[in-house]
Order: C-alpha cells, then structure tokens, then sequence
C-alpha cells in the first residue's frame, strides 16, 4: 500500500530517535561494562587496572547483594499490587456520579506532581515522624504507643511513599479506560440481570486489562530505579532491611567511590531489568497487540 | 422512584470519593498549611489552622533567591520536552503509520534504554560532561532529560497516532497533499490533543527529575530540585522552613497540573483505550 | 539553534548568566545555620573585594559530600570554594587536591585557631583548610531529673556513672527516657557516636598492621553496653535516631541525658524551642579510666581545591570567613550567641561570648580533650576521633554503622553484628590494599 518513497521517508523520520537514543544507551553502556572489569577509585588510585570479573564477584559476594535483589522485587512488585488493585478501585469509585467529581479529580492526582525528595520529606518529617508526624499524633489520641515507621517497618514504609506517588498515575489511566467504556454495553449487561461483582469481572476488568498491562509495563521501569525516597528516610538501613539494587550500587559509587564494583552493580540491575521484563511481557504483553 | 435512588447513591459515593482524595491529598495539604506555621507551630503537634505568618517564605527567600531555580526548572523542563517532541513526533508518525515487524521491538527496546540505573552511570557522565564543557549548563541538562524522558514520549505519542485512522490520510493523499502538507494540515490538528498530553507529562516528569539535576549543576543551571536539597535534612528542626520550601518548589507543578488536567488525561492513555 | 537561541534569549533577558567583569566564586556549603547566615553577611566582604563577586551552591551535607567528591575526583572544576569535614581534609590533601592555604593575610593569625582543630586540618605542618565552626560532643542533661534521681553529674563522669543514672531516670510510664543516643546508621550518624565512644573504651578500627580489631573484647564491650543500655534507658525506635530526631525528643523533655554535638546545646538552651531550655546542665563525654574520652572533633572547614583558576581570590575569601574579623561581625550584626563557635581560642577567652554561651567552657575542654592524631589507647595506624581518614571509610563506616544499627534494633545479636563487621572490614581493607 505504502510507497517505497513514502517507507524511505518513514525510515528517515525514525533514523534521528533511534540513532539518537542508540548513542544514548551504547555510551554509557560501554563506559559502565569497560569500568566493571577495572579497579577504578578515584579516592584511592593506586591499585587501578584490570582486574576481569573481580568486581563482580565482590559485588555478588557482598552482603547486602541478595536482600538488595529480594527488596528491589519486593519494592516493584508491592507497590505494582497497591497501585493496581487501589488504581482500580479507585477508578471505579471516580467513575460514579459524585459532586464535585473534577475538584476530586484534581485532589487524587496531586500526588504526581510532587518531585521525589520532596514526597519523601514530607512523608518522613511530617506523616512517619515518630514524635511529630501524624501518625504519632493519631496514635496518641487513640492512646496506643506511636509507631516508628522506619525503624520498625523500614521496606513498608519505603514501600507506602512510593506507592502513594504511583497511585494517581495508575487511576488517571484506568480511570481513563473505564470511562472509554461503551454505556451501551454497560446497560445491557445490567439489563440482563448481571451483578456489580459478575458485570467487573466479565466485562470491565477485561476491558480495563490493556491499560493495567500499561500501568504495569511503565511503572516497572521506573519502580525498579527507586532510590530517593530510601536515601532520604531509612539510608538503607536497619541493617539492609530497605536496600535496594539502585541504593547499593549508589553506595558503592556515591559512598566508597568504587566505579568498578558499582559498573559491576550496574550492569547485574540491567540484566534484573531485563528478566524482570522479559516475564512481565510474557505474563501482561499479549495485551498490548490488537 | 429510580431518581430517588440513585440520588442517595450518590450521596454515598460522593462522601466516600471525598475522604478517599482528602486522604491522598493529605500530606500536600499538611505541608501547605505547614508552610504558614511558624518553627515552634509546626513541632507543636497536630493543627489544621495555621497562624499564618510568612515568616518560613521569608526565611527561604533570604537563604535562595527562589527565582533563579524557578527559571531554571521551567528552562529546562519545556525546553527539553519541546526538543524531545521535535525529535519523537516523526519518529511516533512513522511507526503508526508505516510500520514494519521490528516498530514493536524497536518500541521495547526503547522503554529498555531507561533501564540502567542512573546511578551506576553517575562517574562515567560526570567525566563526559567535564569534557564537552556541559556542567552547570542549562544546555546540556536540557539534552539530557529530553534523552531520558524521549522513550515514554515516542510511545505516547505513537500510540495517540495509531488511533487516527489511516483512511484519512488516505484520502488527503487522493487530493494529491505531498506529505509534508499531510503532516502540517491533516495530521496535526488530530494530533494535538495527544501532542499536548504527551506534552505535559513530559514536563511534570522532566520538572521532578531529580538525579541528574542535582548532580550536574552547581550555580548557573541548578533548578528546584537543588533548591529543595538545601533545604532538606538541615541541623535542627526547621519543618515549617522545609514545608515553605517544598511548596515553593512544587506549587508551580502543582497549579499547571490542576489546570490541565483534563488534556492531560485526555492523552494519557498510552494507546490502553481501545 | 531554536532551542539556544531561545535558551541565550531567557537568559540575557533575566541577567541570569553570570556577570561580565568581576571574578565570580563559586562556593559549595552545608546548609547548616552558621553557614546561611554567612551568606547573609557577605556584602562586607564584597564591598572590600567589589572585584570579587560570590556565587553559592547550599547543599544538605550528604549531597554536598558526594558533589564536592565527584568534582575534585574528576577534576571537574565546578567550585573555588568548598566546605569539607575534617575527614576530608587528610586524604585530600595528600592527594594533592588542594592548595595549602599559605596565603591568608598578615593579620589572619594562624596561631589563634585551637591547636586540637589546626591539627585535624593539617598535613605535614601546612593548614589545608581554614576552620569555619568547630565542634565537639558532650553531654546535656536534666538537672532537675538528675536531682530526683538523687544523683548529682560531675564534670567528668565515667560511663559506669552515666549508665547507673540513665537507667535511674528512666520512667517509661511518664515518658522519660534516661539516655537518648545516636541509632540511625551512617559513617557520620551512629558510627560517629559509637567510634568515639568505642575510644573510651579502648577499642580501635584498626591495629598497626591495618588489621580489624571488631573481633576484639574492647569493641565486644563497647557494644554490648552500648545495646544494653539502649535497651534499658533509651527510647522506643532509637535505631532510626539521628541528631534532629534526638534533638526533637530532647527538647520536648522525653530525655534525661543526651550525648551529642557541643553545636545541639545553642538549640536546647534556647527557650522558643526547648521546653527544657533552664534546665540544662553539660558535662564532658564519659571515658572509663583509660585516658581517653567517648567525645568526637569535627570541624566544617573552608578550602580551595587545586584545580581552581581563581586560588588568589578564594584565599582571601576563606581568610575573611573563617578571620577574628567574621566572628565580631557576626556579633556586632547578630549577637554574640550566633557566633560560629569552636575555632578560634580568642573567642573563648572573651568575657562577652562566656556570657552568652553558658555553654562555651564546656565546649571548649570538650575540644580540647579530643586528639586527632592520637585518637585512642592503643596506637593505631589512622588520623581522625570518630572516623578514619582513610577513603574507604565512608563506605565502610556506613556499612558497619547499619550492623550495628540492626543490633540496636534487635534485628541481629551483639556477636553477629561484630563478626560480619569483622568481616567486611577485613574483605574491603584487603580488597584496597593495606592488608598484604
């Protein structure tokens, strides 16, 4: 159908993204695999060189490397299940006739438009704080002891700022497929009998599954580079109780200037990614094609 | 009778929409009010009404003249979002438009480029920018984020066009519009809801980046995002200082938000509508 | 082209992007209050150096310390002037990364700066950073609770002493916790608190060989009481505990005693935050008879890093910053209360100041008691009082500091939380060399 002039020019308009984004992955990519097979610090210069797989070994063999693993998934796969299942809900709460519906709106996203530091923060200083959050306040008026979240519940809590930023994203998109919806459809369904729960799980849920394998897809990506909120409330700690990938290999690289043990680092997160994305298209992909 | 009904409903819906957003609202809000508390108000336990004295923004402004990252950050986040959409718009046209078997693959590796943790790169990007003369320059930040954000944009934008039916162009074609003008005239103005969308997640995203901003700047070209790090983590309890600051750093954000939201719902579906 | 020239437009439009003629300085800071209110008082120096002008970059310490580092690392040149810790300033300097600050005026008088700070910031005899604030730690306590208790504090307490009153105090049902320490982890956090005291207890990071010493009695007791004490005596969560979180718990009369920074005791004894402002007393850290006393030194200090092309002008500003002419400045502009304290002994001998500070002698025996470069009992091979200054530190400190903080917390035993510092310690020191 198409021409081979217009198929050239196509190939031409797509050359810039990808020539463009290519150079950006390929660069640093090489930087990041050359420096995981030197000892490079450059605090202490004097045993730099080749070391081979060295930095990797000592990457794997750190203590913290298993838990930072466990903890990346758990992070990436609570905050994935909070935002869904709230997103939806949510979703379908928005969807009904109530007053006031775009002042809601507006109230429910908020959260999206707060940077990083900032939620993380206003979550530590105000919401967590033992002695002056929130939470410590409601705890006192209900005469129990108040929780102090990031000592005792130190991943949760990591865990709750994040999903407290992703959540309006994952509503504004279903939110978005569920009002797309046909009210035709909708009717006829209850027309003939159907209930809330039978008319979610066989017309809406199925009709929403495209935008949550969105939601999913693009939240991954993001959800398995958390590394702010952690720095700016638990450090990582107690013990590793909420390091993750990205924050031990911010530790090797920020911390004790290791650029080799942190390319290392790098390059095993890429390959996490990657398995992590490769089973969340096999699992959600076949809902993207038409 | 069916009125009655459904009036109550929503009655019940709307109060428990209401508590639903006030509590995912809550923190924003408690920091605003925060803000117009003084240091002793804020540590004072739980209080909804402030005094409402000024006294944290004054403290904030005489410590970091909150024009200049203010500046910096709407410089940075249109303008790499312009840029990113002047590169991703041809590149989003031909995959919806002409596509091959490799447009989905070349879509996922896309996304994939964002996977390496910015961190692990940190030491490698700082020597890069050393040597091109790009630290603390607004151009080089601006490159920069348009690189990072330019994946979720071709995508956003590819699945908007995708929606616009090929018959269209088509037809303009029997009229004998070069391609250019099939762009310029017939495509565009479809498009630029989902332009406009693609546009303002670019910003919201690009505003709230905050790793490379604070890493690669210093004076000339450090945005909000470095602003609210000197004020972060201070010795001593300065919470009504901190909640002034956080809200001058993303009220900005905030209001554009509020004010758009409804284009940028419009297009942020990322092709999951059918 | 678009973009720039849109870009250059904004600019020139707002007068944003720099000025033409003078020499402009770029310093990095901490956004500490001393150092705000520095900023605040530059336009006397500016209008004696009107061919100078000064540009600030205000970092909270974490992502100043990685800033600064990665500059000076790469040679990026982003800064004139930087503020740098004590731990900085030995292995910088030996890096040759900065330039000795040989230049700072006939009338700076060098002499004047507490030997014990002047010492942490030299190498080989030439000062490499000029202090800015000094300071110690010491402890704060309750007079009025150490009277119930029927205990009364003297200067130099023992931490036999401190841990029979801590627990004394202690009255969970009112809320009174009888010690609140450092627990959150970090180099610079609990490893700050816990390697000073771990001096008074005898213990060291490192014997002469470079060998860890965790698996040795000294660290097991320093530890073990350490633990045990916080079991006893300190509040509930102290593992996330850092300076501000202490302070707030102090402040708010949940704390008998309070072993902290000698800086926390302008912030207690200050009625519009402290509800316990009057009834402050402060004695020196606690030592067990050994020689050596459970208090650390740091001094955020101002240097001028190698690569700089303006050394000249960034000497003169660090000179006037950190000069017996700032400190009258500060007093004459603020109060002699908001002077920055604990570099300069002249300061400590003005009868003004004393009057000011009830709390100034304290400090000063505080500093005075801490030597840098002979830190604890045994010898050892480092320089530094709760840090080694070695680069390794950071990394390691932070690593152990979140053994230890899981100890606190209960998440792993006193033995466990040793042996595995024992054992990154040993893997990382190999790892750079020193263990051969």
């Amino acid at each position: 159908m198409a021409t081979r002039q217009t198929q050239t020019l196509a190939r031409l308009m797509l050359a810039p993204s990808v020539l463009m984004l290519f150079i950006w992955m390929i660069v640093p990519l090489a930087f990041t695999l050359w420096f995981s097979f030197q000892q490079y610090n450059p605090l202490n210069p004097l045993r730099d060189g080749f070391v081979g797989f060295a930095n990797y070994a000592l990457f794997y063999s750190n203590p913290a490397f298993l838990q930072s693993i466990i903890n990346t998934l758990l992070i990436v796969g609570s905050v994935l299940l909070i935002t869904v299942i709230g997103g939806i809900l949510l979703a379908l709460l928005l969807d009904q006739p109530i007053f006031g519906q775009g002042f809601v709106r507006i109230l429910v996203i908020s959260p999206f438009f707060v940077m990083p530091p900032v939620a993380a923060l206003v979550w530590k200083n105000m919401i967590m704080h033992p002695s002056y959050g929130v939470f410590a306040d409601i705890a006192r008026f209900l005469g129990v002891q108040p929780v102090d979240w990031f000592a005792q519940y130190p991943l949760f809590s990591v865990i709750i700022i994040v999903a407290w930023q992703w959540l309006p994203f994952a509503t504004l998109i279903l939110l978005t497929a569920l009002q797309s919806l046909d009210g035709e459809q909708k009717e006829a369904a209850e027309m003939d009998g159907a209930g809330f729960l039978s008319r979610f799980w066989y017309l809406t849920l199925p009709h929403m599954s495209r935008a949550i394998t969105v939601v999913i897809l693009i939240q991954t990506i993001f959800l398995l580079a958390v590394y702010a909120e952690i720095l700016v409330t638990t450090n990582g700690g107690p013990g590793y109780a909420s390091t993750n990938l990205p924050f031990l290999v911010y530790q090797k690289a920020s911390l004790e200037f290791k650029i080799g043990q942190a390319s290392a680092g790098g390059i095993i997160a890429v390959i996490l990614a990657n398995i992590v994305a490769f089973f969340a298209m096999r699992a959600v992909g076949k809902n993207l094609d038409r | 009778m069916a009125r009655a009904i459904s009036t109550k409903r929503k009655a019940v819906f709307t109060v428990a929409a209401w508590i639903v957003a006030l509590i995912i609202f809550f923190p924003i809000l408690y920091t605003i009010i925060t803000s117009f508390k003084s240091e002793t108000e804020a540590i004072a336990g739980f209080n909804m009404i402030p005094s409402g004295t000024m006294e944290s923004y004054g403290a904030v402004q005489d410590q970091y003249n909150y024009f200049k990252p203010f500046m910096n950050s709407v410089v940075l986040s249109v303008g790499s979002t312009i840029l990113a959409l002047l590169i991703a718009i041809p590149a989003a046209w031909s995959m919806a438009f002409s596509p091959t078997k490799r447009t989905k693959d070349i879509l996922m590796w896309m996304l994939s480029t964002k996977m390496m943790p910015a961190v692990a790169v940190l030491f490698p990007m700082y020597l890069i920018f050393r040597n091109l003369g790009l630290l603390d320059s607004r151009i080089g930040l601006t490159v920069m984020l348009t690189m990072i954000n330019l994946p979720i944009v071709v995508w956003m934008l590819y699945t908007y066009f995708r929606e616009i039916p090929s018959e269209i162009l088509e037809a303009a074609r029997m009229d004998g519009a070069s391609l250019w003008n099939e762009i310029i005239y017939v495509l565009t103005p479809m498009a630029v809801p989902g332009i406009a969308s693609t546009m303002l997640l670019n910003i919201i995203l690009a505003w709230n980046e905050a790793f490379w901003t604070i890493r690669l700047t210093a004076t000339d070209a450090a945005p909000l995002t470095a602003f609210i790090s000197s004020f972060s983590s201070p010795q001593g309890l300065f919470w009504a200082k901190l909640s002034a600051a956080s809200t001058l750093a993303i009220a900005p954000i905030l209001i554009m938000g509020w004010f758009s939201q409804k284009q940028l719902v419009r297009g942020l579906t990322f092709g999951a509508v059918k | 082209m678009k973009l720039k020239t849109f870009l250059l437009g904004t600019c020139s439009a707002l007068l944003l992007c720099g000025f033409a003629n003078a020499e402009t300085l770029t310093i990095a800071t901490v956004n500490n209050g001393d150092m705000v209110r520095m900023q605040g008082l530059t336009e006397d120096f500016t209008t004696k150096n009107p061919d100078i002008q000064l540009e600030w970059v205000t970092l909270e310490e974490n992502v100043l310390r990685e800033r600064v580092t990665t500059d000076i690392a790469t040679k990026g040149g982003q800064y004139d002037v930087m503020t740098i810790g004590t731990y900085e300033v030995p292995i910088w300097a030996k890096q040759n990364w900065l330039l000795p600050l040989d230049n700072l005026g006939a009338d700076y008088d060098a002499a004047d700066i507490i030997p014990a700070i002047a010492g942490g910031l030299s190498v080989d005899g030439k000062l490499f950073a000029a202090p800015f604030y000094g300071e110690s730690s010491f402890i704060m306590y309750r007079k009025d609770l150490m009277e119930k208790a029927g205990l009364t504090m003297p200067d130099a307490p023992t931490w036999e002493f401190v841990a029979d009153a801590a627990r004394k105090m202690t009255d969970r049902t009112a809320e009174i916790n009888g010690v609140c320490l450092r627990g959150k982890a970090g180099w610079g956090e609990n490893m700050a608190f816990l390697t000073a005291m771990s001096n008074s207890f005898g213990a060291r990071w490192f014997d002469e060989q470079w060998k860890p010493q965790f698996d040795q009695a000294e660290w097991k007791n320093t530890l073990q009481f350490y633990v045990d004490l916080m079991k006893d005596a300190g509040p509930v969560g102290a593992s996330s505990n850092g300076f501000n979180e202490n302070l707030a718990l102090f402040q708010q009369g949940k704390c008998g005693m309070w072993i902290d920074a000698t800086v926390a005791a302008s912030f207690v004894s200050n009625p519009t935050d402290s509800m316990v402002a009057d009834k402050v007393g402060y004695a020196l850290a606690p030592d067990t008879g050994l020689g050596k006393r459970g208090n650390w030194l740091w001094a955020w200090s101002l240097a001028v890093p190698a690569g700089t092309q303006k050394a000249e002008a960034a000497q003169k500003f660090v000179s006037w910053a950190t000069s017996k002419a700032y400190l009258e400045l500060v007093a004459s502009k603020e109060g002699w209360a908001n002077v920055p304290p604990g570099t300069r002994s002249s300061l400590y001998a003005n009868a003004e100041y004393q009057k000011a500070a009830p709390f100034a002698k304290m400090t000063l025996d505080s500093i005075n008691s801490a030597d840098p470069t002979k830190p604890t009992v045994k010898p050892v091979p480092y320089v530094g009082v709760q840090f080694v200054a070695i680069p390794e530190f950071q990394g390691l400190g932070t690593t152990v500091g979140q053994l230890f903080s899981a100890a606190l917390a209960g998440q792993m035993t006193v033995d466990e939380a040793l042996k595995q510092a024992q054992d990154v310690t040993t893997a990382t020191m190999t790892e750079g060399g020193y263990i051969k």
